[in-house]
Parts: structure tokens; sequence; C-alpha cells
């Protein structure tokens, strides 16, 4: 029996209870009503990949530990009464639960952290292209700095310590004024010139900030070789 | 694992006349005692022990001792600043876990600030949000752009700008941060908005519409004058104002010069003679 044969016989099943042992590790729930298998363990927006079902994302990298700060890839859970909007990338799936993509709430949060984007990274084409994507292309909001692109996902920050390992890139500030930043605010050696952040960046705002970062890069690589 | 000064002050008690004494006391879903902080326009301030349940008016009028100068309060914000309004007209709440969340507030810290009708809701609720937006880690978008959104619709209606839908997009954008952020900061941090629209819309209408601040505090909405029958020209206004905008002579009538005034409300608060600064 295929895969999909069998997610699409379980919900049927899944009703009269306890019998499946030969889906056993299996998890049964739906995705805007359709009936999906997932692994233990999975999230759902791995489950919803898995399926082809679209949920958008801005911060979600899968090399990296997913982090749950864009939130643009929030989904509403549901069981009988209780709902909760949560967010994909981080949501284990469990037995039974109704995940609504597109749900009303869903719609509002996306709506208004697209608009608020709009005015906070101003220059980023993606994110222009994305929040158009879900109806938002003005914004209310009052744009600080119109060469803005970086988001402050964090995704450089992460590859650097944790597929990179050396830390050369760091939050710094918080709230409102949080911003990338190397330690002390100067460029610094540890930078091994690698280029994974501006791979990982969703906006390419890492592209130029590349060369605030990295220090004396010939020290490591030989006089001349670098550039 | 308990940090909490509060609750281990119950601890002994508990210990000494045992569990089913403690659980006697209070409502049945909040057992037991509550210590709040009562501030704000309330003749008693200070911290205050009751059993968890008993009305928010009682706390308010029989241990605070009622509103300096007024007949009641307009309105308590409990649980601090990401706690929420609740007006006069629910005055009979019963205070414990439960009640409060449905009404729209917390328990949150015990904090009880009464407020009357010289507090403007529009301007509470920017004051609690603009702590909050500085409370915020940043990690996520909803608190973080979220927040600072919500100050600049907040910052627009306290200076008489706006549009009636505008209070209706505040209140989305509202709920998009309570149900979109990660944590509890940004989870409870629209409760102040939510619950004065929900229980004050009008004051939100007025600012917006008629660009007055029924309260008199938002200071781009008021001008301060003084009352030609009840001023006795003490000038201790006049001595007083930082602007030096108050003229008159001695036993005559003094008169405000609004466009220096700086609406900081000193004139009203030095004024021996009640009434005779008005604010609207």
């Amino acid at each position: 029996m295929s895969a999909r044969e069998k997610k699409e016989k379980k919900p049927k099943q899944a009703k009269k209870a306890k019998e499946p042992e030969s889906r056993e590790g299996f998890i049964n729930f739906t995705i805007n009503g359709q009936p999906v298998l997932a692994r233990e363990g999975w999230t759902v927006l791995e489950t919803a990949r898995q399926y082809g079902i679209h949920i958008p994302t801005l911060c979600f990298h899968g090399a990296l530990q997913a982090s749950g700060g864009c939130r643009l890839c929030v989904v509403e859970a549901r069981q009988g009464a209780w709902s909760r909007v949560v967010v994909s990338c981080l949501y284990p799936v469990w037995e039974g639960v109704e995940i609504l993509t597109d749900s009303e709430r869903v719609k509002n949060v996306r709506r208004w952290v697209l608009e608020m984007l709009l005015a906070d990274c101003p220059a980023s084409k993606e994110i222009q292209e994305l929040a158009r994507e879900y109806g938002v292309t003005t914004t209310r909001f009052t744009v600080e700095n119109p060469e803005e692109e970086c988001l402050r996902c964090g995704l450089c920050v992460q590859v650097c310590e944790e597929v990179v390992g050396v830390k050369a890139l760091s939050f710094a500030s918080r709230g409102v004024s949080k911003h990338i930043a190397t330690p002390y605010m100067v460029p610094n050696n540890a930078c091994v010139g690698c280029g994974s952040c501006v791979t990982v960046c969703p906006t390419g705002a890492m592209g130029t900030r590349l060369d605030q970062v990295r220090g004396d890069i010939s020290r490591r690589t030989g006089h001349g070789y670098a550039h | 694992m308990l940090n909490n000064v509060e609750t281990w002050a119950n601890v002994p008690m508990i210990i000494a006349q045992g569990g089913e004494w403690y659980a006697g006391i209070g409502s049945p879903q909040s057992t037991g005692t509550k210590v709040f902080s009562l501030v704000g326009k309330v003749n008693n301030v200070g911290l205050v022990e009751v059993p968890m349940g008993v009305s928010l008016a009682h706390i308010v009028e029989n241990i605070g001792g009622g509103v300096p100068g007024q007949e009641h309060f307009k309105a308590v914000q409990t649980g601090g600043p990401s706690g929420g309004v609740i007006p006069y007209t629910l005055k009979d709440l019963s205070v414990d876990f439960d009640t409060l969340t449905k009404a729209g507030s917390m328990m949150g810290s015990g904090g009880m600030i009464v407020m009357d009708k010289r507090d403007c809701v529009v301007d509470v609720a920017r004051y609690f949000l603009h702590f909050l937006e500085d409370e915020s880690c940043g990690k996520c978008l909803p608190c973080r752009l979220g927040l600072k959104g919500m100050l600049e619709f907040l910052n627009k209606f306290s200076q008489g700008h706006g549009s009636l839908e505008d209070i209706d997009e505040l209140q989305s954008l509202a709920q998009a941060v309570m149900d979109g952020s990660l944590c509890a900061l940004g989870g409870s941090a629209p409760n102040p908005v939510l619950t004065t629209i929900k229980h004050f819309r009008d004051e939100y209408v007025d600012h917006i519409i008629n660009h007055k601040c029924p309260a008199g505090v938002c200071r781009d909405l008021i001008t301060y004058r003084i009352d030609p029958e009840l001023c006795n020209g003490c000038r201790l206004c006049a001595r007083t104002c930082p602007q030096n905008c108050i003229t008159g002579e001695k036993k005559k009538l003094h008169t405000i010069d609004s466009a220096a005034c700086i609406r900081c409300g000193v004139c009203m608060d030095v004024c021996p003679v009640e009434g005779a600064v008005i604010v609207e």
C-alpha cells in the first residue's frame, strides 16, 4: 500500500479509534481538511511541505534549528471548541489535530506582520514580493530607514554558530533597537569569510554587511589570496 | 520551584493550620488570599490582603476609602502593565483568577491602579504600551513590530488624528499581536489597548472625531483657561507657571496665553480656588 493510500484511508479509521497497529509510529491529523500522516516528532511545517501545502516562511532554514521568530508560518490548530494560533515551524503534530493554514486569525497575523515588515525593511524586494502575494502592497507605519533590508530574523547569527561554529556574528541590543552586530562592534578575525550568512539571509541584507563583519582575511588564507 | 515572596509568606500558615483551612478562604476556583498593591486615585494607598473573590468595589471603596473628591472611580487597571482596564460598570466583579481573565484583564503582578475622570484611557494605553515596547526582547516580529505599530496608532489618536476605521484596525492589530507573539509578553501586551477600546470606545471617538480629550490629559487636544468668575487674583499660578505665560495684576483677573502654554497643568495644581482653572 502506498503512503498516499494510507493517508487517505486513515481518517475513517481514526473515528473508530484504537485499531491501526500497522501504522505504529504514524500520526494522523488534517491540514485544511485534508487527511495527512506524519512521523512522530515532525512539525506541522515539515508535514505540510511533505504534502506540498504552501506555508510562507522567512526565518526558517532546513539546515538550522527553527527559531519561530518571523511568525509568518503561523497556522491555527483546532480540536473541537479549542483553538490556538501556533507557529508551524516549531509545533509538533499530534493525533487528531485540525490544522488550518489560512483561517481568518492566521490571515490577520500574516497581514499585519507583512505590513509592518514593509515599513521595517522597505528596501527588501523579497519582502515586497511576499507581501504582494498576500495582498499587502502599502504600509501605514513609519519608515525609519528606507535603505533597511534586514528583518533581524537571526539566521546569519545561527548559521555562524550552529554550522560554521565560529560565532563571528551576534545580536546587539534588544526590542525595537535589536540589530545584527559583531562582538565589540568591530570586524573580527573569527570570521572565516565563508559567506554562509549571506547564503542563508532571506532578504540579501547580509550581502552588504559582510565586510563589516570580517577582519583581516589574509591572516588565515595567506596574503593576497582572499581578495 | 517557588521564588515569589507572597507565595512563600503563605507557606508557614498553610503548614500551621492545614491546606483545608487555607482552601476554605476565597472562591471555589481561586482559593486563599491575595495581596494587591492598591494605588492611584484612591484615599488609602498601599498593600492590601483580601480573600479571593471579593468585589472590586469592596477593595476600592471600603478598603481604599474611595476616590478623593469624586463619587466613584472611573476604572481600575489590574495585573500590571499588561493587565486590562476594568470600568466602574463592572465594579461588582469578583476578584479572582478566572473572572479577571474573562474580563480581559489578569491577576498578574497584583497591581491595582485606580483611575478617576481625570485619567485618559488613550493616554493610559499609550503609557503601558510604551513600557511594554521597552520590555520586548525583539525576537518575534508581532511583538517587536506590533507594539511599536500599536503605539503609532495611539500616538495618532492622542493628537486627534485618525479615523473611526483606525480604531477597528488597532483592535485587529492587537488581536494579531496577541495571537502571533511567541511568549506571554506579546500575548498579553495588547490587553490595555483591547480593554480600553472595549469599555471606553466613546473616549477614543472623542479624540479622533471631536478632537477632544474628555479627561483633559492629551496635550495636543486641551487648552487651559481661567474662569473670570472664580479667579481671586492671588498670582500664585502666574508665579509658578514655568512658561511665564499667565498675566494679571494682584486681585485682578488672570489670563493664560494659550499660544505659549505648554499644558503642564501646574496652574491647576497650585490654584487655591476649586474650579478656577479650567481644562477643556
